[in-house]
This record gives structure tokens, C-alpha cells and sequence, in this order.
């Protein structure tokens, strides 16, 4: 086990968990303005990634097609609000979480009606290649794109929600809803606006993870429930839970999935270790969200008091 | 009976308890009166245990109960009724009772045999009713009752866990001078029996009924004794009841 | 209580109906719709009843599919061992996710019950010995003994059926006893229930670990069913699917599973198999998008009657 395999290992995991992390910023604005629970922000994702490919296609040029997506996929996502999650807001949990479940299925089918199953998406022929970052330790140029990427859309969101009086709208609304409602914010055009940047956050990281995920129908509910791990440990309203909830998942999966069975190995038998490792890996995120829960079930950054 | 030493609450940067210490002595009516924003309710809400304090400690009968849940304090005897109607719409006004009466007596894991056949329970119920004026209604369906109705069930939920001492948080809020006097009278009949710590804005009401009164301004107790000398204090004048209160 | 002899009526004699007609397909079919309809009656038990968005249903009928496979595929084919030890193992399974996932409220709660069951979807999906992601093919169904052979279609449905009629009078006890009415109450007010003196997270968490066991005992016979199980079975679309059993039969109804579970298998099952001329021509291949028509009623009922199907025969029966 050498240094350059834990560097590269972790690099791997700053890297999923930056784009987790663009995924839960989202979800978890929505959550913690609007009260509601959004299953279908994992569409979103899919359909960033769809739409991303199409344009990618279309133009001949990577970083066209995506950037052509993310306002796209804004507008498909800020459409999606007026029209139907609107009515949610006042309604009861249990009626959104099904309403969203419906939503799944229904975009699900659609983009199988105008995409089929999968797409294609790969990435920049100008970035296929390692860098060397130190000596002995080469990591794939496109995967150092996603970090950067990622970094700075959080460096953005950070400025946004911190320094702009739309954010401060917003992280009001988060930790006091009849408050901020109370203090006269339009809310219904906050609400759209949020919703549109969740969505175009989703299509950033659904278009830069395609080259290396695949791009096909249910793609976004396996990654939702990671951003809702996300969620609950970094607590619910706050961006800087959820970025340091969302490196914490990201890092923990792809180290636990690279190290557990070998760190087994040197413990217990051959056997035992095969088997166990990889069980054992795959559930790590949630004990690590159960062991957060246990001690603070709001999450280590509520946004509410 | 109930002591409280030290008790503070703050929420963020604002102070809704602020280091209070309080007695209320076995069988009086203690009335806890202030401006709307004093913290009135917050202090209630630490009592009966559902909001957490973040220092001081609360002892009743005797037991420290800073810690306990609030299932266990009630259990221990301590009820409170709420000043925004919390009761069980889609029940009867009997079930509702009924209920209350059920979380005092015996076991409710118990899965197989039917409510309505515990007869005693519903018997019990029903006097409870009729001890809040509510005999004629108990069949009726909570959320068709007239708003002072409801309060009356309020009322009647506190007081079937058969407590030894009652939080009442504002009992007497949004109604008319009919209806209150009801509550004053039936606050008036109930205290033969309990221990009353009232939450009140009806000063009418306070007078009449508290043999002590502690008054909280801005999460602080500036003022506590017999109602005579509250109304002579200063402070309290100043802060509160204004000078054009009626001797 | 005339419409439920009709119902059971009719669910006995259906089988010798199809039997009749020489349409065997059809009675193992209808097992297959009743095990569901227990299943969606025991998710019923802790979301209509008790109030609680558990979104991880599946996790115990899928664990109580698979403790039933192994102890066949390991030659234990009892199904007087086999079933209760799948009802056990559900049952810890609920006891442990519930006493974490009760600790928090609202959005968080729906949240961890989703994560949860999806960990033990890939839990499951791991272990190797038990097939992984292919699934576990089992050689048999349980044995009853007695005399009763499982392998038979038409005794599998009365097995079925009777654990059925008599987990829905088991639920009609439980609804109006003592517990019952706690759970409702935690429904209606839970601040308040907590302040006449229940301990409002124990009562939850029987509820809970009750639901769950029931769910355990339909993934067993799901299992035996098939002679098949699959990590799919745990997978939180599938804990969606009986969500929408419920939500379309009836939330908080006794019925409710049982009419949702048919519903739902019933609709599929005709659009998959019977297609619909006119609709073809205009969109070819419209069946295998069931799925949209199934999101669009979903949405349709939660917008517009969320009440679902008993919600409707009730109000009928009042106006």
C-alpha cells in the first residue's frame, strides 16, 4: 500500500464528493427554505446529463455542450417548480415525497421516449491524458478538471449565499421561514430562483461526471440517496454542511472501497476478508450517517437553531 | 412543591430565560404575568419538559427533574395545558379524555382487547368532562366545538392525568368575558385539589385567583410576592401594568 | 362487515373459479397480488396508521426474503422454521433502523429510512455466497408438512390467503385496542400525546418493529413464490411501489394494502399483457412505458384524491 495509492485514492474521493457536493447544495436549500422533500432532484442530474450529451453532439466541443446545459437544465428545473412543485409547498410531507416519486418515474419514462435508455458523453479528447502532480504520482487531467470545477462553484456559491443580498434572502429564508415571509421577500420568485440554481448545480455535476459515469435512465436516484446522506450529516439549510458532509462521503466510499478489503486481509482470512470487504465497504457511508445521527440528530451544521 | 434555580434558555443571540429562580408552594394558585415577548411560555415549555434548558436546575416534590423527559414528569404529577388549543381534533371529546385517562392507568401496550370495552376508562372521562362543563358535548367531534369549548377541553386533558400541579398557559386566551368567567371559576374550583402555576394576561382574573404573583420582563423575574405588593411596585408599574391600573 | 364477506367471498372462490376454466396461471398470479397486499398492509400499519413516512419498507421485506431463501437454500425447507426466523430477522432489522431513524423528525426521518434500506440493498448486493446481484434461485418452496403442499398453486393460495384474512384481523384489533389508539393519536397531535404522559418514541418504535415483522413474513412467502430472490427486492423503488399501494388503496384503511396491492398488480399486469389497439397505433410502444401512466396517477391522486380508492368508496357510502 503505497503513498501514491492513498493520494490518488483520496484525490478520487475529493473529487466525488465535490460533485456530491454541487448536488446537495441544492437539495438541501430546497429543503431547508421550502420544507419540501424533493426526490426528483436526482432527475435533474440525469437530465443534465442527458441534455449535456445532446449539446456536446451538437456543437462538437465539451465545454460548449456544457456549458449550453447548465442554463437548460435551469429552465427545465425552474419550469418544473411553477408548474408542479409549487402546489407541494403546502402540502404534507408523505404528499411530496410521493408527488416527487411520481416525478421520477414520469421524467424517467420521457427521457427514455426522446433519449432511449443511455447516451453517450465523453470527455474533452484534450484532457484524456495523466498529469504528473509529483514525481511517481500521475493523475487523470479530466479528474483534476472536476476538482477545479468543483472548488470553484463552491467558491462561488460561498460569495453568493455570503455576500450578495439574494443570499442573504436565502440563508434567512433557511433558518426562519415565517420570518423571512413575514419580512416581505417575494417569496414565490426566491423559491424559482433557488430552484433554478439547484437545477443548473445538478447539470454541472451530471455533465462533468458522465465521462466517467455512464449516462442512462436511473442514474439519478442511486446518487440521490447519497446526497441525502450528505444532507443529514451536514445538516439540513446549510451549504457548509453539506460541502463538508458531502467530502466526508465522498472520501470515506472511495478510500473505504479501495482499503477495506485489504485492510481486512491483514486481520482475518483470505476468505473472510474477500467476502467481508466489499459488504462491509458499501455500508460504511451509513454507519458513519447513523454514528452523526446518534449524537446529533439535526446534523453536525443545522441551519436552524 | 416546584423550585426552579437558575433556569436560562437562549436561542442563538437572543436570551428568553435569563437565570430565573422561582417557588411554587404546595396548594397556592402562582400566577407568572408579563409582556407579550417576556418568555412566558418558553419558561413553561422548560418546566414541562419539552424544551430543554441549557442551565439552571428544576426540582419537583422534591426530585430534581432538570433531566427527565417530559412523559416522566407528568407522570410525577406535572400537567400543562397550552396557550394555542393543542388537542385531538378527530376525536371525540370523550376519546379525547378517554385517552388522557388511558396514559395513567395501566399498561397501553396491550394490542388485542378494544378500548370500548373498558368501560371505567370512559366513565372517568365522562366526570372529567363534566368538571369542565363539557357534559353536554362529549360525543361531539373536537374540531366542532366553539373556540371556547375547546379551551375548556384543553382544560379537561391537563387535568385527567389527574396531576399534582398545573402548568396553565394562558387557559383564558381569545375569549370572551362570559366564558372566562367560567375558567375563573372552574381554576377556582380545581385549586382545592392542585397546585396551579397560571400564565395570564387577564388581570382581572390574576387578582382574583393568585395567592402570589411572579412577574417576568424580558426572560428576567424582576418582581416576586403577594399580589398587594405587586401591585404596588414600581418596577412593575413601570415595566408592565402602567400606572393607570385600577387599585 | 357485509362488503368484507363479500370480499373474502369472493377471494375463496376465486381460485375454483380459475380452476373451472382451466386458467391455472391465474391462481399463482393472485398469490402473488395477496402477498403483496400483505405487504402493503403492514407498510400501511406504520405509515397510515402511525403516521410515520418510513420510506425503507422494502429493507424488511426484502430481509425477510432472504433469511426464508437461505434457510431453504441451506436445506432447511421448514417453513415453520424458515418463516418465523424471517419474521425474527426483520423484526431486530426494524427494531435497530427504528431506534436510530426515531430519534429525528420530518424530512431527516423519510431521509434516513431511504438510506437505510438502501444499505442493506447493497449490503445484500455484496454477499457473494447468496448470489450477489444475480439473486438466489431456490430449489423449492417451504414445507408446511401436514399434508399441504406448497408446490400446489391452489394450497399456496389458501396459505396465502389465510395469513392474509387473518393479519387484516389481527391490524382490525390492533387499530381499536389500547395501542391503537395511542398510535392514532401520535398521527393526529404527537406534542400532545407526549404531554399526557406516553412515551411517544416507544410507542413508535413498536409500531415500527410490529409493521416490519409483518413485512418480513410477506418477503418469506414472496420467496417461496417465486423460488427466487433478488438484492431488487430491498431496492427503495420497491419500498416506492408499495407506498403507492397504499396511497391508491387507502391510507389508514383497514383495506388499504389489500386494495392498492390489487389495483396497482391488476392495472399492470393488463397493460403489460392485453394491448390496447388504438393506443398502439397512436404510440407503438406504449407498454413498456407503463411506468408513465403509473407516475402520472400517482401524481393525479396525490394532487386530487388523496384519499385514494376506499377514501372514494367511503365518501360514496356517506353522501
Amino acid at each position: 500500500m503505497s503513498w501514491i495509492l492513498i493520494l490518488e485514492q483520496s484525490l478520487n474521493g475529493l473529487q466525488f464528493g465535490l460533485m456530491l457536493f454541487l448536488l446537495a447544495a441544492g437539495l438541501t436549500l430546497v429543503f431547508g427554505i421550502m420544507d419540501m422533500i424533493n426526490l426528483a432532484h436526482g432527475s435533474l442530474y440525469m437530465l443534465g446529463a442527458f441534455i449535456a450529451s445532446t449539446f456536446v453532439q451538437a456543437t462538437g466541443s465539451f465545454t460548449l455542450g456544457v456549458l449550453l446545459a447548465i442554463p437548460a437544465t435551469a429552465v427545465v428545473g425552474m419550469l418544473l417548480e411553477m408548474s408542479v412543485l409549487r402546489t407541494l409547498y403546502a402540502r404534507d410531507h408523505l404528499s411530496q415525497v410521493l408527488a416527487t416519486f411520481a416525478l421520477i418515474l414520469i421524467i424517467n419514462e420521457v427521457t427514455r421516449l426522446v433519449w432511449g435508455s443511455d447516451a453517450a458523453l465523453p470527455g474533452p479528447a484534450a484532457l484524456s491524458g495523466p498529469v504528473e502532480l509529483l514525481p511517481g504520482l500521475r493523475y487523470p487531467a479530466y479528474r483534476l478538471l472536476i476538482i477545479g470545477v468543483g472548488l470553484a462553484v463552491a467558491v462561488l456559491l460561498y460569495l453568493l449565499v455570503t455576500k450578495t443580498r439574494v443570499g442573504m434572502l436565502v440563508r434567512a429564508g433557511a433558518s426562519n421561514r415565517e420570518m423571512a415571509l413575514a419580512m416581505g421577500v417575494n417569496i414565490k420568485t426566491l423559491f424559482t430562483l433557488v430552484f433554478g440554481v439547484g437545477a443548473a448545480l445538478c447539470a454541472v455535476a451530471g455533465a462533468m461526471l458522465a465521462p466517467l459515469f455512464a449516462v442512462q435512465v436511473g442514474m439519478g436516484e442511486n446518487i440521490l440517496i447519497l446526497a441525502f446522506v450528505v444532507i443529514v450529516i451536514g445538516g439540513i439549510g446549510s451549504i457548509r454542511g453539506a460541502l463538508v458532509g458531502a467530502v466526508l462521503v465522498g472520501v470515506v466510499d472511495t478510500i473505504g472501497r479501495a482499503f477495506l478489503p485489504i485492510l481486512l486481509g491483514a486481520f482475518f482470512q483470505p476468505r473472510v476478508a474477500s467476502a467481508a470487504g466489499p459488504a462491509l465497504a458499501s455500508v460504511m457511508i451509513y454507519l458513519i450517517m447513523a454514528v452523526v445521527l446518534y449524537f446529533r440528530p439535526q446534523g453536525l451544521f443545522p441551519a436552524r437553531g | 412543591m416546584l423550585e426552579l434555580k437558575g433556569v436560562s434558555k437562549r436561542f442563538g443571540g437572543v436570551v428568553a430565560t435569563d437565570n430565573v429562580s422561582l417557588q411554587v408552594a404546595e396548594g397556592e394558585v402562582h400566577a407568572l404575568i408579563g409582556p407579550n415577548g417576556a418568555g412566558k411560555t418558553t419558561l413553561i415549555a422548560q418546566i414541562s419538559g419539552s424544551l430543554p434548558t441549557d442551565s439552571g436546575e428544576i426540582s419537583f416534590l422534591g426530585n430534581p427533574i432538570t433531566k427527565a423527559k417530559q412523559y416522566e414528569r407528568v407522570r410525577a404529577g406535572l400537567a400543562r395545558s397550552y396557550q394555542i388549543t393543542s388537542i385531538f381534533r378527530r376525536f371525540s371529546v370523550l376519546d379525547n379524555l378517554a385517552l388522557a385517562v388511558q396514559a395513567r392507568s395501566g399498561s397501553s401496550f396491550s394490542f388485542w382487547r378494544p378500548v370500548a370495552a373498558e368501560a371505567a376508562l370512559f366513565e372517568e372521562a365522562r366526570s372529567i368532562a363534566g368538571e369542565v362543563g363539557l357534559a353536554e358535548k362529549v360525543h361531539s367531534l373536537a374540531a366542532t366545538l366553539a373556540h371556547g369549548e375547546q379551551r375548556a377541553l384543553e382544560l379537561g386533558l391537563a387535568l385527567a392525568t389527574r396531576p399534582k400541579l398545573v402548568l396553565l398557559d394562558e387557559p383564558m386566551a381569545g375569549m370572551g368575558p362570559e366564558e372566562s368567567a367560567r375558567i375563573i371559576e372552574l381554576v377556582g374550583r380545581v385549586r382545592a385539589k392542585l397546585t396551579v402555576l397560571l400564565v395570564e394576561h387577564d388581570m382581572d382574573a390574576v387578582f382574583r385567583l393568585a395567592d402570589r404573583i411572579s412577574v417576568l420582563v424580558n426572560g428576567r423575574i424582576i418582581a416576586s410576592g403577594k399580589p398587594e405588593a405587586i401591585r404596588a411596585d414600581a418596577e412593575v408599574r413601570r415595566a408592565y401594568l402602567g400606572d393607570e391600573v385600577a387599585a | 362487515m357485509k362488503r368484507t364477506a363479500l370480499a373474502l367471498a369472493l377471494l375463496i372462490a376465486f381460485p375454483l373459479a380459475m380452476l373451472a376454466i382451466d386458467h391455472l396461471f391465474y391462481v399463482s398470479f393472485a398469490s402473488r397480488v395477496l402477498i403483496y397486499a400483505i405487504a402493503a398492509t403492514s407498510l400501511n400499519l406504520v405509515l397510515g396508521y402511525g403516521g410515520m413516512i418510513s420510506f425503507g419498507h422494502a429493507a424488511f421485506v426484502g430481509a425477510g426474503a432472504y433469511v426464508a431463501s437461505i434457510a431453504i437454500a441451506e436445506g432447511v425447507t421448514s417453513a415453520w422454521i424458515g418463516w418465523p426466523a424471517a419474521i425474527l430477522a426483520s423484526a431486530l432489522l426494524a427494531w435497530v433502523i427504528g431506534a436510530i431513524s426515531l430519534r429525528t423528525r420530518g424530512v431527516y426521518f423519510i431521509m434516513i429510512t431511504l438510506a437505510f434500506a438502501q444499505m442493506m440493498f447493497y449490503l445484500v448486493n455484496s454477499m457473494k455466497a447468496y448470489g450477489g446481484d444475480e439473486g438466489l434461485t431456490l430449489p423449492q418452496r417451504a414445507t408446511l408438512g401436514f399434508g399441504l403442499n406448497l408446490g400446489n398453486e391452489v394450497v399456496f393460495y389458501y396459505v396465502v390467503l389465510s395469513i392474509l384474512a387473518a393479519l387484516l384481523y389481527a391490524l382490525h384489533r390492533l387499530v381499536h385496542s389500547r395501542f391503537g389508539r395511542v398510535m392514532v393519536a401520535i398521527r393526529e397531535n404527537e406534542a400532545r400525546v407526549e404531554a399526557i404522559g406516553f412515551p411517544v418514541y416507544r410507542y413508535q418504535l413498536a409500531c415500527f418493529v410490529i409493521a416490519g415483522a409483518a413485512g418480513g413474513l410477506a418477503g418469506a412467502l414472496l420467496a417461496s413464490h417465486g423460488k427466487y430472490v433478488n438484492p431488487n427486492v430491498l431496492h427503495w423503488v420497491q419500498s416506492g411501489t408499495l407506498m403507492i399501494m397504499v396511497i391508491l388503496g387507502g391510507l389508514g384503511h383497514l383495506w388499504g394494502g389489500v386494495i392498492g396491492a390489487v389495483a396497482l398488480l391488476v392495472l399492470e399486469h393488463a397493460i403489460a399483457d392485453y394491448p390496447i389497439p388504438w393506443l398502439a397505433q397512436v404510440a407503438p410502444n406504449y407498454q413498456q412505458h407503463a411506468n408513465l401512466g403509473v407516475g402520472l396517477v400517482l401524481l393525479g391522486i396525490v394532487l386530487f384524491a388523496p384519499q385514494g380508492i376506499a377514501g372514494l368508496l367511503s365518501r360514496k357510502r356517506h353522501a
